[in-house]
């Protein structure tokens, strides 16, 4: 490292030391023209930082906009820590989801770890308590020992931190596929609740306020954590391993408990938690959007380390801390509440008239910056666009499977790890603590209760990639789909949603092409479900060694189920019960599991889908949910009607006797869209046909545990339920165990 | 009845056990701080579970030093119920009042699930409202909770009838299968299994509520002997 | 001013599930040399010289930093001058 002091604004200019932190000529040419003169070393680190697009968004605004955000419902849309939508009874569900995918590629332990604190923070720095976390991962095939270790030690990271603060982690999901082998993708989604009036924002308002600094004090980790987050993987950035956080969980819970309690005390006026690019985007945007400046005098911070320059406190991501603007005078009230939990809060600031961050450190000003620049200013890029020659190509291509036997197709497919039991990911996770899981990982879609009241949360994320890497605009369009197929299949009404949009470089014009396209069919499915986005993030240069990940914008949904009753679980229940398929299967294998399996790769058309048919097969589903005429509700994803029937009957041991008619293949390996697996008890037959337009009737729930598909009186598949689930359950442990 | 739920620096279970007493066993309950020096108010005490300052030494070790714990002993000697759950074994352990340690689980990972755990003995202020070798679902969830003790304590254990819980299909190695312990007089439990979080039926099991309800039920019995 | 170096490891015949799987990786790495290995923790100490050093840090490894129960200590002492 250089000393920074010797680095005249000059030699930066001149030796274009900008370039080092990742700003371009006309970025830094735009930085002197703000400023009115050359940036100091800080200040050009200020910027770096701030105009990351981790921070700013610069490539991804332009398409971001595309996203309906306001609702009926929605209180507090993108812009704050997390997005607030209302489930009555003056409540309200607080939710963000958030990658943490190049941290974790280098150090998938701290890296996964810290991913699970800064999306708790963001929630909770709001208000709301967290009551459950869910994780979106994306890895290569578990066939080399690298893969397996990212694999456990990321499990471990959320585990070792998830269990540590007492959040559960309920539900998720977890996808393997080649192009993730360089660059695996970590999202983490927190829900909380809060009380309606106790929404907090992160505003500096108040000119003479005090701003105050909590948590744990700063050290040199993470430093360009943000421009890091915005470059591609190399071989050489396991070099840049310094740049990796360590979490302290234990600070965090310390921290949550301290925080919502400092939310009830009036002296407080705004609160935001220092996550990407740490002290300077925390403060630089609660200036910006209280129309603020802030000055702080930076000897006051508390450090963790010694000879700490400006440059390096400003842009320290070290964790578990919090930035709060308080009434003056007022500073020892809030201190004293954090002291009760063992925690420091110091004052090291002032809201100011003039809108600037203004640092001073050691007796001199060594940053005098325009907070709007920092926050709001960022240059914004509207990329190159360009429809890769693949897409048309795979529209006009046929493909159908060639397999003989059923049975033993069935067999593989479970074995699949994206499709097999995740129950060695899940009983890592305390899934239980709060007390309010009441459908735990494994279903759908994960159901908590809120204690007090008769109503529960269901909570999903999802995204079959494969389907956006072949039509990124249908992709789109089922990713949100999916999501609220399974909200719907647990009982409850979709609500909104958050994302994560993952993908590789913008500068690459196909990859900026299919970005936009999957938020178009995003937005669209968005608008048609009335599922608004209330909070989200972008996650760019996913790419390693030049190969890029299948464009993966994830989706994290919640929604309200109005009464416990109504909730639904995906397995049978009962011996006898009625067996339905929701909608018709079309020969639509491209992106599926199957081919994969047979294939070794993605190739022809995604799957269609009908939005009309989508929202009203939604809508009567849920109805028949709610009038009691539904045992079990499961949807038909990777690996069709055959697989969804399947893991129907492993959580109770059942058996189904069933009969399909047409192509088997087809209908049982099929992924095509807006399918439903359900079960019905014989007293509501008729109801539930009445109800529910497209429901085919294949056979009835047994207790002989035998997975029995007949097709005009001839076994299409009879095996033994025990020797699926068997295959299902010890597949990932099995892979995990053996040798390259 | 009053209860206390110790809140440890880090305990994390603390408000399910404070919710199971209120809201289901419907007893008076309050949430005391590890830095109190003084229970003799209380009937019951609750160590939750959690990770008591993030575990960083041993699970409990720190927590074990905590100046409540003095007052936790001498209400011990005094005959007063005394409950620790996962941490809270955890730390009872560490703090001396139950025999034993724990180790890191068997496979190293964290686990975290609902699993058989059978009643070994039912004639204790914990356990007298369930049958004896009842098999109850109870949730565990721990990383260290392969429980360890020598032979010889082993041995003593049994001949004075401590060891109240067994799994059974033994989740993390403890000896001898052991779930749950008590002191030789029977009024300190430490168990590893979360009676808390199986006390109503939405959520898998109400098989932990019986527990409680001993406690419950045997103080009321020597309560109304008294007066 | 003393620097304290304490070891705390797991008393013999206790099961340390942690050391068996370390040793079975070096073994997958072909270091079928390796006959045991046992995982203890290390702690670094700066300790102000009160005259009766010894005595303190017995007592703080038998009260919090090893668990008799299942672990013994062992520490050595450096004595340092503070610049």
């Amino acid at each position: 490292m250089y000393n920074t002091l010797d680095l005249s604004p000059s030699r930066i200019e001149e030796e274009q030391l900008y370039k080092e932190m990742g700003l371009s000529d006309s970025e830094f040419a735009l930085m002197k023209n703000v400023l009115g003169r050359v940036p100091n070393y800080t200040e050009t680190g200020l910027f770096s930082v701030m105009w990351s697009e981790h921070c700013s968004y610069k490539n991804s605004k332009p398409l971001l906009k595309h996203f309906p955000t306001k609702g009926p419902h929605v209180l507090q849309g993108p812009g704050e820590g997390a997005g607030v939508v209302d489930i009555g009874d003056n409540q309200a569900v607080v939710f963000k989801m958030e990658s943490h995918n190049h941290p974790s590629a280098i150090e998938p332990y701290q890296g996964a770890a810290t991913g699970v604190g800064g999306i708790l923070r963001d929630v909770f720095s709001m208000g709301a308590r967290p009551i459950a976390l869910l994780n979106s991962l994306r890895f290569g095939e578990l066939t080399t020992e690298r893969m397996k270790y990212l694999f456990k030690e990321v499990v471990h990271g959320i585990a070792g931190y998830g269990n540590c603060v007492g959040v559960p982690t309920v539900g998720g999901e977890v996808q393997f596929d080649r192009c993730y082998e360089g660059n695996p993708l970590v999202n983490a989604m927190c829900v909380g609740l809060i009380d309606q009036q106790d929404v907090q924002k992160g505003i500096a308002a108040g000119v003479g306020n005090t701003v105050m600094y909590a948590g744990a004090p700063t050290g040199r980790d993470g430093i360009h954590g943000a421009t890091f987050a915005s470059e591609e993987l190399s071989d050489a950035s396991a070099s840049k391993r310094p740049s990796v956080q360590v979490g302290d969980p234990f600070m965090e819970k310390l921290l949550i408990e301290a925080c919502l309690d400092v939310i009830h005390c009036d002296a407080l006026v705004g609160i935001q938690d220092m996550g990407a690019a740490g002290l300077t985007s925390s403060a630089s945007e609660m200036a910006s959007k209280a129309g603020t400046g802030i000055r702080m005098n930076l000897d006051d911070v508390p450090q963790r380390e010694e000879n700490m320059t400006a440059y390096e406190m400003m842009l320290s991501e070290s964790q578990e801390r919090m930035l709060l603007v308080v009434e003056k005078g007022r500073e020892e009230e809030i201190a004293e509440i954090f002291e009760r939990y063992s925690l420091h809060a110091v004052s090291i600031g002032e809201v100011i008239e003039e809108r600037v961050l203004r640092l001073e450190h050691e007796g001199r000003v060594v940053a005098d910056v325009p907070v709007d620049a920092l926050a709001e200013e960022a240059p914004v890029y509207v990329q190159e666009e360009v429809e890769p020659a693949y897409i048309e190509e795979y529209r006009n291509i046929m493909y159908r499977p060639e397999v003989e036997d059923m049975g033993e197709t069935l067999m593989t497919l479970l074995k699949q790890p994206t499709i097999a039991s995740k129950e060695w990911v899940y009983e890592q996770y305390d899934h239980m603590v709060q007390t309010n899981t009441v459908v735990a990982p494994g279903s759908d879609a994960a159901v908590v209760r809120v204690k007090g009241t008769g109503k529960a949360l269901a909570m999903t994320t999802d995204c079959n990639s494969r389907y956006i890497h072949l039509d990124p605009h249908l992709g789109g369009q089922i990713a949100v789909a999916e999501a609220a197929r399974n909200i719907i299949c647990s009982g409850g009404r979709p609500l909104a949603l958050t994302d994560c949009l993952n993908f590789g470089s913008p500068e690459i014009p196909e990859t900026y092409w299919k970005m936009k396209q999957s938020v178009l069919g995003m937005s669209e499915a968005c608008t048609t479900l009335s599922t608004p986005v209330i909070s989200g993030n972008v996650s760019l240069y996913n790419e390693s060694n030049g190969v890029s990940v299948y464009p993966t914008p994830v989706v994290g949904m919640v929604g309200l189920i109005e009464d416990l009753s109504h909730i639904t679980r995906q397995s049978f229940q009962e011996r006898g019960d009625l067996i339905y398929v929701i909608g018709e299967a079309n020969l639509e294998f491209s992106g599926s599991e199957l081919q994969k399996v047979l294939e070794d790769d993605y190739f022809g058309p995604c799957p269609k889908l009908d939005l009309e048919v989508e929202k009203r097969r939604q809508e009567e589903v849920l109805s028949a949910i709610q009038q009691g005429l539904i045992r079990s509700a499961h949807d038909v994803a990777e690996g069709g009607l055959g697989v969804a029937l399947a893991e129907s009957l492993f959580e109770h041991d059942l058996g189904c006797d069933v009969s399909i008619n047409g192509d088997p293949l087809t209908e049982l390996f099929s992924e095509t869209q807006s399918r439903y697996v359900v079960s019905v008890p014989g007293e509501h037959q008729k109801a539930f046909e009445s109800v529910v337009s497209d429901a085919v009737y294949l056979g009835v729930v047994t207790d002989h545990q035998h997975y029995c598909v007949k097709r005009e009186g001839e076994d299409v598949i009879s095996l033994f339920t025990p020797d699926l689930k068997k295959a299902w359950k010890e597949a990932i442990p099995c892979q995990l165990k053996s040798k390259d | 009845m009053k209860f206390a739920v110790i809140v440890f620096p880090g305990s994390n279970c603390d408000r399910d056990m404070f919710d199971a007493v209120r809201s289901h066993l419907k007893e008076d309950v309050e949430m005391v701080s590890s830095s109190t020096t003084d229970l003799s108010n209380f009937d019951a005490i609750l160590l939750p579970g959690g990770f008591s300052h993030g575990d960083y030494l041993r699970s409990g070790a720190m927590a074990s030093v905590a100046p409540v714990v003095r007052a936790i002993k001498e209400e011990a000697d005094k005959g007063t119920f005394i409950l620790g759950v996962c941490n809270g074994f955890q730390i009872l352990l560490e703090a001396g009042l139950l025999p034993g340690a724990m180790l890191p689980n068997r496979d190293l990972a964290f686990i975290c699930k609902t699993d058989l755990v059978r009643v070994a003995n039912n004639n204790t202020v914990f356990t007298n409202l369930y049958e004896e070798g009842a098999a109850l679902k109870l949730p565990i969830a721990h990383g260290e909770g392969n429980y360890y003790c020598d032979e010889a304590t082993y041995r003593c254990l049994v001949d004075h009838h401590q060891i109240l819980f067994t799994y059974e299909n033994n989740p993390n190695g403890s000896a001898y299968d052991i779930a749950g312990i008590c002191n030789e007089r029977g009024n300190v439990l430490g168990m590893m299994p979360h009676p808390e979080r199986a006390v109503e039926a939405l959520l898998g099991s109400e098989d932990g509520l019986k527990l409680f309800q001993s406690m419950v039920a045997n103080w009321r019995g020597s309560h109304v002997q008294h007066t | 001013m003393y620097k304290v170096y304490v070891y705390v490891t797991l008393k013999e015949g206790v099961l340390d599930p942690q050391g068996k799987a370390i040793q079975e990786s070096m073994h997958s790495l072909a270091y079928d040399e390796v006959e045991s290995v046992r995982v203890g923790k290390y702690f670094e100490l700066t300790v102000k010289d009160t005259g009766e050093i010894d005595k303190r840090v017995n007592e703080l490894c038998d009260r919090l930093l090893a668990n008799p129960v299942i672990e013994e200590y062992r520490y050595t002492l450096e004595e340092v001058v503070p610049n």
